[in-house]
């Protein structure tokens, strides 16, 4: 599981640079995503733009990602794509994230409101 | 019918794809997909059926909600009929009508509990951070995803069939 790590207006950005977050990346992508996100900004955003696909053990995965960070921090969601983003909307999850369209947008609309 | 089977080799990660014609059908709109099913091959298995589904003019948006069901119904075949070792047979037979697409898993396997399809509830995700949960989707997607689910358990076999309305008017 390949994630690379950034910081912009002291925000962490995590960008996923596997298409599939699926049963057989579940458990990397978890242990990957507590190393990307275990010292750095209370807030982190996930750039999920070149992830096409999820399932509910992915889903299950991010969910993981985001409580393992605990209440104190924030896990921002960015870049869904359409297969991707019928599973957060299925499932409701995407009442749980704040998503936004892109990493710019997740930056910028935090820092103008 | 067009026969595919996915066989590993060596490497259990590749698979060697043949594929021979049965008589009888219509090798345009059915087709079969056999592999060695695991965490790994549901990969194969799904990009494959994606991109014949596609083959047959069947949407993108519709294309995605085949594939994420069927990433559902196999994950659940390989994580819970094929327990503990994660590992066995699965076969797939699609095929295409005029207004729906039927999927039919067949796995060797253990039973569904109670020999049915679960009737779970969804999970609560308004709780607390600490409560949110991380797992219960699978079939609720697979119902949310799908027009009509069923299963049947025959000589020691699970059989799950899954149908998809297909709007005849939805672009390619």
């Amino acid at each position: 599981m390949k994630l690379s790590t950034d910081t912009r207006n002291g925000v962490a950005i995590v960008t996923i640079t596997d298409t599939r977050i699926d049963a057989a990346a579940a458990i990397q992508f978890k242990d990957a995503m507590r190393a990307a996100t275990d010292k750095g900004p209370d807030r982190v955003i996930l750039d999920m733009t070149q992830v096409k696909f999820i399932d509910s053990s992915g889903l299950g995965a991010v969910v993981a990602a985001m409580k393992y960070m605990g209440s104190g921090r924030k896990l921002d969601l960015a870049g869904l794509t359409t297969d991707v983003d019928k599973v957060f909307r299925l499932t409701r999850m995407n009442s749980v994230f704040d998503i936004y369209s892109s990493v710019d947008d997740a930056v910028d609309l935090r820092a103008a409101g | 019918m067009t026969l595919l089977i996915c066989e590993p080799q060596a490497d259990r990660h590749r698979f060697l794809i043949q594929e021979r014609l049965l008589t009888g059908s219509d090798p345009q709109h059915s087709f079969r997909l056999q592999a060695k099913g695991t965490p790994e091959t549901v990969r194969v298995i799904l990009s494959d059926l994606r991109a014949r589904v596609q083959a047959l003019g069947i949407s993108e948006d519709q294309c995605g909600t085949i594939e994420i069901a069927m990433a559902e119904a196999l994950n659940n075949i390989i994580e819970h009929a094929y327990a503990p070792e994660c590992e066995g047979p699965l076969r797939l037979d699609v095929s295409l009508g005029d207004t729906q697409l039927q999927i039919e898993t067949r796995d060797i396997g253990h039973p569904l509990p109670g020999l049915d399809l679960p009737v779970n509830a969804f999970p609560d995700a308004s709780g607390p951070l600490d409560s949110l949960p991380e797992g219960g989707f699978g079939w609720f997607l697979i119902r949310e995803l799908t027009n009509k689910v069923e299963y049947t358990r025959k000589e020691n076999k699970n059989h799950l069939t899954l149908v998809f309305a297909i709007n005849p008017t939805d672009p390619a």
